[in-house]
């Protein structure tokens, strides 16, 4: 599946089905259906087998779904209340265009706020909390709103995907669709050990999914396939960049929700410059992801992170650069074969 | 005992990079137990079967992880800036003598705060005597961690200061425990856990694996005997404390009672600690499965997470004859 693609899927944490079919079609279509699942949480896991029964079991995790907003109530003039999915900074949410529901019935929205006009000296130095902003989609009263986009209607952003620059795309989503369109492109790989590739669900929400399907395999290595926060932007002292776009697959030593297993941190180094992967570490702990659950279900796993830097993440327009897209594949692939 | 907790708190161990301390309390129990493996998360798990064979498990838990400070990147000047691992204090930490791994030395420090700021680890570097970012680069790697420098001392009569005390006493406890215990009816399994200090994320796949009907916790507690301290109304040198509460885990009543008949029985002082803060592995064990009967014995503990952390080898001594004899 193109990149392009799989980013303007809509799937929000909880409601990721779009994803999940386009997915689960891809990896029936590469492994055969009697080696793909979807488990109760919606996960999908393709499953296949090594080339060397006594290497290392291998799961792979990549997320699908995406922040965004999910509607909770209609006013009286027909504007949607809406409360986050996942983590969203509500300044990066005023006026930016959505679609309000999935598939060929979803509705173009936008975020509204009082105009500057209305607003007082005093409005203008708070940030509005998500709970004050609105979604318009163009409804002329509440029983129009509430019969086109009932409570827990999903809603994404409408952030089409568009080259631009030097490799670079912007897009929605690129957290964490990026490593889905990734983790796709390995389904061809010749693996060493048995290996589950994991497209998890609700991992914007604390990687719930993830949970389940770690103790379902319970590999022995377990390498999560991220988007992470690049900081490289501003007046940010460069020690404080988290990682840079360009500069290859990031590598973690530490995040929120795991500390990487010292030796495989070193090997995905070293797999990294013997291969000639453009890579870097990752200047920060911060953020979480599926490592901890994999790390930490049943009797535990070996595990690692591998990022590729995206700006502005969790906001409506993410931007990547594709050469380190490539590089996370490179990576995730070398260490797959050797 | 003394001896003990010197050379133990003296390994390097930080969160996450436990193997030098496992190493050594390999050595130091391989002749005393019937099994010794460790997992993925590198914990030390040695099993000591008991006589009976439908006998109990009881596990014990005392982790060898010590909080410190993760290379998180380096200044054109060769400073290293760095982000915590597990919870180690901008206060406890200006200008102190820390080390890697590798034996590479350092001072952290803190940088000058803008008025009304307040300092945070973000203001803080250390100071390795690299004269530029190559030179520092070739002495350690981002993803290194930096300990507060081994200092164990005496203090006292009774009393130990050293950094690390937090939860290499425990530890040495565990060890002693382990070698003076002999025959017994039920199987004793000592794991010597990982990463304690980020969550009790050792602990929960130890628990999983061993599969334990009892679980205890070994740890140290904070102390409410010092100028200004209240809490928890533990005392050094009062005896070992078994706990009923932190903000962790509510241990087993029933256990609880049996720990402190235990430490009756062997004649040793134990104190009651309801701790407003903090947990030990003990919150791991109690949810592992279908769900643990678990607790904990503290070693009280003045000045915990600090570079001196002072214990009272009295209470060590207690709480060595109360867990004989809980579990003979």
């Amino acid at each position: 599946m193109e990149l392009k693609t799989i980013c303007e899927l809509p799937g929000i944490s909880g409601r990721e089905e779009p994803v999940r079919m386009a997915i689960y079609a891809e990896c029936v279509q590469k492994l055969g259906s009697e080696n793909v699942t979807i488990d109760r949480m919606g996960n999908v896991i393709a499953h296949k087998a090594g080339r060397d029964a006594t290497a290392p079991h291998v799961m792979l995790a990549a997320h699908m779904d995406e922040v965004g907003l999910m509607v909770l109530s209609a006013t009286e003039e027909g504007l949607l209340r809406v409360c986050a999915i996942g983590g969203i900074d509500s300044r990066v949410l005023v006026s930016k265009r959505v679609k309000v529901g999935y598939g060929e019935d979803a509705l173009n929205g936008v975020i509204g706020a009082m105009a500057i006009h209305q607003q007082t000296a005093e409005d203008r130095k708070h940030v509005l909390p998500i709970s004050q902003l609105y979604v318009d989609i163009g409804a002329k009263d509440k029983a129009e709103a509430e019969a086109k986009a009932p409570a827990g209607t999903p809603i994404v952003f409408d952030t089409p995907y568009t080259p631009f620059g030097d490799h670079k795309v912007l897009v929605k989503a690129l957290d964490d669709r990026v490593a889905c369109y990734n983790l796709l492109r390995l389904l061809d790989c010749d693996v060493k050990g048995d290996t589950d590739f994991v497209f998890t669900c609700q991992e914007e929400v604390g990687s719930r999914g993830a949970d389940g399907a770690a103790f379902r395999i319970h590999p022995d290595i377990g390498i999560a396939l991220e988007g992470t926060s690049a900081n490289d932007v501003g007046d940010v002292p460069e020690t404080a960049r988290v990682c840079t776009l360009g500069k290859g697959v990031a590598v973690s030593f530490m995040d929120r929700a795991s500390i990487a297993q010292p030796e495989l941190f070193r090997q995905m180094l070293q797999t990294a410059e013997e291969a000639g992967v453009p890579h870097q570490v990752k200047l920060a702990v911060a953020g979480g992801n599926d490592s901890g659950p994999m790390q930490r279900a049943r009797s535990g796993a070996r595990t690692c992170v591998l990022s590729v830097p995206c700006r502005y993440i969790h906001s409506p327009s993410t931007i990547c650069d594709l050469r380190d897209v490539e590089a996370q594949y490179q990576l995730a692939k070398a260490f797959l074969e050797k | 005992m003394f001896e003990l907790i010197q050379q133990l708190t003296n390994v390097y161990g930080a969160t996450g990079r436990e193997t030098g301390v496992a190493d050594l309390i390999e050595t130091l129990l391989k002749d005393k137990v019937d099994s010794i493996r460790r997992d993925a998360m590198g914990n030390l798990i040695c099993e000591k079967k008991g006589s009976d064979p439908n006998g109990k498990r009881i596990m014990l838990s005392a982790h060898m992880d010590h909080i410190g400070f993760i290379v998180a990147a380096v200044e054109k000047e060769g400073f290293l800036r760095v982000a915590p691992v597990g919870g180690v204090s901008v206060d406890a930490s200006r200008t102190r003598h820390v080390r890697f791994a590798n034996g590479v030395q350092g001072v952290i420090v803190q940088q000058p705060v803008k008025e009304g700021e307040t300092p945070a680890m973000k203001h803080l570097f250390i100071d390795i005597g690299a004269a530029d970012e190559a030179e520092a680069l070739s002495m350690i790697q981002l993803g290194d961690i930096a300990l507060y420098a081994p200092d164990c001392f005496r203090l006292g009569q009774y009393r130990v200061a050293s950094p690390a005390m937090d939860d290499r006493v425990a530890c040495a406890l565990q060890v002693a425990v382990m070698q003076e215990l002999g025959e017994t009816r039920d199987t004793v399994i000592a794991v010597f856990s990982t990463q304690e200090e980020v969550g009790c994320r050792g602990a929960k796949t130890a628990a999983y694996s061993v599969e334990p009907d009892i679980g205890i916790a070994l740890d140290v507690t904070c102390n409410g005997d010092t100028p200004e301290t209240k809490l928890p109304a533990v005392k050094l040198g009062e005896g070992a404390a078994v706990k009923i509460m932190d903000r962790g885990s509510i241990s087993n009543p029933e256990l609880v009672r049996d720990l402190l008949a235990a430490g009756e029985r062997a004649g040793v002082k134990t104190q009651r600690e309801v701790l407003p803060f903090g947990g030990t592995d003990a919150s791991a064990i109690q949810l592992s499965r279908g769900g643990v009967i678990a607790g904990t014995v503290s070693i009280p503990c003045r000045y915990v997470h600090s570079a001196c952390e002072v214990i009272d080898l009295r209470d060590v001594q207690a709480a060595k004859e109360l867990l004989k004899a809980y579990l003979k």
